[in-house]
C-alpha cells in the first residue's frame, strides 16, 4: 500500500478520492436520492430506517443522526453530495456547515469570511 | 462561419439562485455581486450572442458516482433544470443547439479528447445561474452546448488538460459551418472551501494575479496540479478549471470587457469577468 502511505494530505482540506468514493458509496447514494422531494420527506419522516434502506454502516448512520459533518466527510461523504442533505432536507447553509466544522458560532464564520476579502 | 465573440466567467454561487428568486439584487449583501452584471448586459445587448457553449461542473444532478465522466458534452435539443436537492428554484428548460453540439463533439473525439454524450440531459446551478445572470427575464435569446467538466472526484482532469480541451472546442467552433455569433462561458470559483476543517478558506491573493493571468497570462494556472490548487483556492476553488477550458477556447489575445470580484458571497470569492477577443 506504498500509493496510500505516499497520498499526499492538505491539512484541513479532505479530498475525495478514490478512498472516499469507495468508502461512501452507500451515503452519497443516499444524498443523492435527495434530488427528490418524496425521497427527502421520507428520510423525515424515519431516518435511520431510510439510512438502512440505502446499506449505511453504524458509522455513517451515527455520523448523521448526530449531524456530524466532519464524521460524515471521514465516513466518505462527498461534500456536493453532503449538501443536498444539508441544505435540501436539514435547512442549513453553507455558513452553518462551516461553523460546524470548524467550532466557531456562524457569526463568528461570517466575520472571517468578510475578513478574507480585506 | 460561427466565430467566438466572447468569454464570460462567473462564479455560480447555490444561494445566488434563492437571491434571484427572493429579487435581493438590491439587497447590500448581494448587490456588490449583482452589480457586475448591467454591463454585461449591455453588451450582450449589442453584440447579440446566437449560441452559449458553457463551461460547468455538475453537482450531482446530471450525473451520480455510479458513472463519473472526466469530460461530458450535451447534445440534448432541450437542456434541463431539475430539482438538485439544494432548494433552488428551478428554471425554464434551455434550448440545445444539437448541430454545433454534435459538431463539436465529432470534432473533439477526432482531436482526441474522449467525451461522454448525453442526448438527454439535466443541468444543474452551474449552468443555469450564469444563463439567469445573463438574461433575468429567463427567456432564453440563444441556444446552448454545455460541456461538463469533473469537479467531483479526484484526481481532476489537469489544468493542462483542460485549456487544451477549450483549444479543441475552439477549432470546432471556429470551424463550424454556419454563421453564428458565440458566447463561451466558463463557471465556478474562484477560491472557496465548503468542507473540512479549514471550511471558509480564501485566498484572494491567487485569485486576483488568476485574474490577471485570463488576459495577461493564460497558462498560467496550467502549472498547478488538481492538490496544487486545492492548497491555494480551497477544495471548491478548483472549479477554475472551468475558467480555463473557456480561455482556452479564444487562441489569441483577449481584452477586459469588464471585470467584478467582491468576497465574500456565501463562502465563496466571486468573480465575473467578460473577455473579448482582439
Amino acid at each position: 500500500m506504498n500509493a496510500r502511505q505516499s497520498k499526499r494530505t492538505i491539512p484541513g482540506a479532505p479530498i475525495f478520492d478514490s478512498d472516499a468514493a469507495r468508502r461512501g458509496y452507500a451515503l452519497n447514494k443516499m444524498c443523492y436520492s435527495f434530488n427528490s422531494k418524496a425521497n427527502r420527506d421520507e428520510f423525515v419522516s424515519n431516518e435511520v430506517a431510510y439510512c438502512k434502506k440505502f446499506g449505511l454502516d453504524e458509522a455513517q448512520i451515527q455520523a448523521i443522526t448526530t449531524r456530524d459533518v466532519l464524521a460524515l466527510i471521514r465516513v466518505g461523504g462527498g461534500v456536493y453530495f453532503l449538501g443536498k442533505l444539508a441544505g435540501g432536507v436539514l435547512g442549513l447553509d453553507m455558513q452553518d456547515i462551516g461553523a460546524l466544522q470548524t467550532g466557531v458560532s456562524k457569526e463568528e464564520f461570517k466575520a472571517k469570511l468578510v475578513a478574507a476579502g480585506h | 462561419m460561427a466565430k467566438i465573440v466572447g468569454i464570460m466567467t462567473t462564479s455560480h454561487v447555490p444561494a445566488l439562485g434563492k437571491a434571484i428568486h427572493l429579487n435581493l439584487q438590491q439587497d447590500p449583501y448581494w448587490k456588490p455581486f449583482f452589480d457586475g452584471f448591467p454591463p454585461i448586459r449591455e453588451w450582450l445587448e449589442r453584440v447579440k450572442p446566437d449560441i452559449v457553449v458553457s463551461c460547468y461542473n455538475d453537482h450531482g444532478l446530471n450525473f451520480f458516482l455510479d458513472k463519473q465522466p472526466t469530460f461530458a458534452i450535451g447534445t440534448a435539443p432541450e437542456l434541463v433544470s431539475a430539482d438538485e436537492g439544494w432548494g433552488i428554484p428551478t428554471m425554464p428548460s434551455f434550448p440545445g443547439h444539437e448541430d454545433l453540439a454534435w459538431h463539436i463533439r465529432d470534432s473533439l473525439i477526432r482531436d482526441d479528447f474522449d467525451m461522454l454524450t448525453c442526448q438527454e440531459m439535466l443541468v444543474d446551478h452551474a449552468f443555469t445561474l450564469p444563463m439567469a445572470l445573463l438574461w433575468p427575464d429567463q427567456k432564453w435569446p440563444v441556444k446552448s452546448v454545455p460541456v461538463c467538466v469533473n469537479t467531483v472526484l479526484f484526481p481532476l482532469p489537469s489544468g493542462r488538460r483542460c485549456f487544451k480541451l477549450g483549444e479543441a472546442i475552439g477549432r470546432a467552433i471556429e470551424a463550424f459551418p454556419e454563421d453564428a455569433k458565440v458566447l463561451v462561458i466558463g463557471s465556478g470559483g474562484l477560491s472557496h472551501q465548503l468542507e473540512g476543517e479549514r471550511a471558509g478558506f480564501i485566498n484572494k491573493a491567487f485569485d486576483l494575479k488568476f485574474m490577471d493571468s485570463m488576459v495577461n497570462d493564460p497558462q498560467w494556472a496550467t502549472q498547478f496540479s488538481d492538490l496544487d490548487l486545492v492548497e491555494q483556492t480551497g477544495n471548491e476553488g478548483v472549479e477554475l478549471l472551468n475558467w480555463l477550458v473557456a480561455r482556452g477556447t479564444v487562441s489569441g489575445p483577449v481584452r477586459v470587457v469588464h471585470s467584478n470580484f467582491h468576497i465574500p458571497i456565501s463562502n465563496t470569492a466571486a468573480a465575473t469577468m467578460l473577455l473579448e477577443p482582439v
